[in-house]
């Protein structure tokens, strides 16, 4: 099992989410976040002050995996949330102890979606 | 001071009602940002805005050079001449029984919303400047000509429709053009791929509330006096709104078993363009006749579009172009004489529906070709959308450099570089002394 943690533009997520439901990947998690990945500042005005938004907002989705489902995922996320230029974001892939499924007390590879 | 008046046929009241009036009708265009803005998704929110508040700047302008001359300056049948260019000849003098220049700025205000209404069509795809432009040539070159014949003595006005505030010469005018601008910058790249959903529903609500409430200037100034004529179009105002809203309520109850709170707002504005033509024509029971049965129309017309792929993205065409298609007719089928206008098909004058579909015709023809003429033209200077990279990271950040709703966090203050003044020693010594930024 992995934990499949992405960072995506959120205007690249509508199109992440088909892309990972065509690949029959159901269960995720998303959250807002706000980050830097080196990609030239925004500038904004506001009134008289002009500001530089290091931080950009992007979306961040975290999903467990059975083995098979890594390569799978990690695909669909990595066609869908790029566009080329200097800010698409990162896949992080990561080693998973334990997964629990709060309703009916499965554990590990029961507990992830989809199971195998 | 109590100085006589020097123009004894100016009317305090009616002067007091107008001002009113005028003022009424300009706070229906940032109401329309509200509207607007509520009904986009966030990103684009503070560019929707702009849209309309960006209207009264430039189309308020373009209004007083040149705008006002051609739509009632004296000219042809079809068009105002050149002779109030520059807001000359228009002072202090009477015109009807208020100040001339009052009756340039309430006028003023209608052009602003007419072209501002426009936006609804094109928003979150089309590039701020063009749009701009757009709306500008628009004004002088459709607005002005269409209200010269309908209201400044053109050939609309001598044929006998009636309008009396804009059925025709804003709401069908502005929905055709919202029609043509929707299909030549065809759809948002998300289009009917994704659920673009609005963003506030309670500034839509917020909005549709004060256009409510600014339309009251709108019909019942546009009797242009404080009179029996304006108290029926003010209350023609209320009611028939009323039963459009109450009409529309029962049709998405019907549907969907639930009331909804875009579709009331959208109920309401429907109900106001509807009844704009009428609004001083036809008495109180036939406005509540009038705005049940607009409802119908435009409530099939927003449905059937959404499964088209005519992005009108915000139902300009419906809302404005059927609604005041619809109002215009009635007009001519409610429309008696006893109320102090004219009669129409029910009250014994079949021709007078006539008239009005003569009216709608022409200018649905004229702003339709002219919207799509000055589209191209617009276009053939600079690209009318937004790139793809813009679409969809919204159009806020890249056309106005700000954001709706920003948390400030990672937000970094570029401090101006602080020039030398060469030519003043002592204050170059303070400079350098102080830290940037400091408040020196």
């Amino acid at each position: 099992m992995k934990l499949i943690t992405a960072v995506v533009r959120p205007e690249k997520l509508p199109e992440v989410l088909e892309a990972l439901f065509k690949a029959e990947v159901h269960g995720l998690t998303i959250s807002r976040a706000q980050g830097h990945g080196g990609e030239t500042e925004q500038v904004e005005t506001y009134r008289g002050s002009t500001v530089k938004m290091e931080l950009v907002d992007k979306v961040r989705l975290d999903i467990g995996v059975s083995d098979p489902f890594v390569e799978v995922t990690v695909d669909a996320i990595l066609h869908s949330a790029r566009t080329g230029e200097v800010g698409d974001g990162k896949i992080f892939v990561l080693p998973v102890e334990k997964v629990i499924r709060i309703r009916t007390g499965e554990e590990d590879l029961a507990a992830v979606t989809p199971a195998l | 001071m109590p100085t006589p008046s020097p123009l004894p046929a100016i009317n305090g009241a009616d002067t007091a009602w107008m001002m009113v009036a005028c003022a009424l009708v300009l706070l229906m265009t940032p109401a329309l940002g509200f509207f607007y803005g509520g009904l986009v998704r966030s990103k684009n929110a503070l560019n929707t805005m702009m849209m309309s508040f960006a209207a009264l700047g430039a189309v308020g302008l373009a209004w007083a050079l040149f705008g006002y001359s051609l739509a009632f300056g004296e000219g042809s049948p079809l068009l105002g001449g050149g002779g109030h260019f520059f807001l000359r000849g228009v002072g202090l003098e009477a015109h009807g029984s208020i100040p001339h220049l009052l009756f340039m700025a309430y006028q003023g205000t209608f052009a602003v919303i007419t072209a501002a209404l426009i936006s609804g069509a094109v928003v979150e795809r089309m590039r701020f400047g063009p749009y701009l432009a757009f709306i500008t040539l628009w004004s002088l070159v459709v607005y002005a000509p269409v209200c010269h014949w309908v209201w400044g003595g053109g050939w609309l006005g001598s044929l006998g429709a009636l309008d009396f505030a804009g059925g025709t010469v804003v709401h069908v005018n502005a929905g055709a053009a919202a029609l043509v601008a929707a299909a030549v910058l065809g759809p948002r790249r998300d289009y009917g791929r994704q659920a673009l959903l609005p963003h506030n529903v309670p500034f839509v609500l917020l909005g549709a509330a004060l256009l409510w409430f600014g339309w009251f200037g709108f019909n019942a100034g546009s009797a242009l006096a404080a009179n029996a004529t304006a108290a029926l179009a003010f209350t023609n105002t209320m009611l028939a709104p009323v039963a459009t809203l109450s009409v529309w309520m029962a049709l998405d109850r019907l549907r969907t078993r639930k009331t909804t709170a875009v579709g009331a707002a959208t109920g309401i504005v429907v109900g106001l363009v509807a009844v704009t033509p009428a609004a001083g024509y036809i008495g109180p029971m036939s406005a509540i006749l009038l705005g049940a049965v607009a409802a119908f129309p435009s409530y099939y017309a927003i449905l059937h579009r959404s499964r088209t792929r005519l992005d009108d993205s915000l139902d300009v065409t419906a809302a404005h172009g059927v609604g005041g298609l619809v109002g215009a007719l009635l007009t001519g089928v409610l429309a008696s004489a006893v109320w102090g206008g004219k009669d129409g098909l029910l009250a014994g004058d079949p021709a007078q529906l006539g008239r009005q579909a003569a009216a709608v015709g022409a200018v649905l023809l004229y702003s339709g070709g002219a919207s799509f003429a000055l589209l191209k033209l617009v276009g053939a200077y600079a690209p009318l959308r937004a790139d793809r990279r813009h679409e969809g990271l919204g159009l806020d950040v890249p056309q106005h450099g700000e954001e709706a709703y920003t948390s400030g966090e990672g937000a970094i203050l570029v401090l101006p570089e602080v020039a030398t003044p060469l030519d003043s020693p002592a204050v170059s010594g303070l400079a350098a002394e102080a830290p940037l930024g400091s408040g020196a």
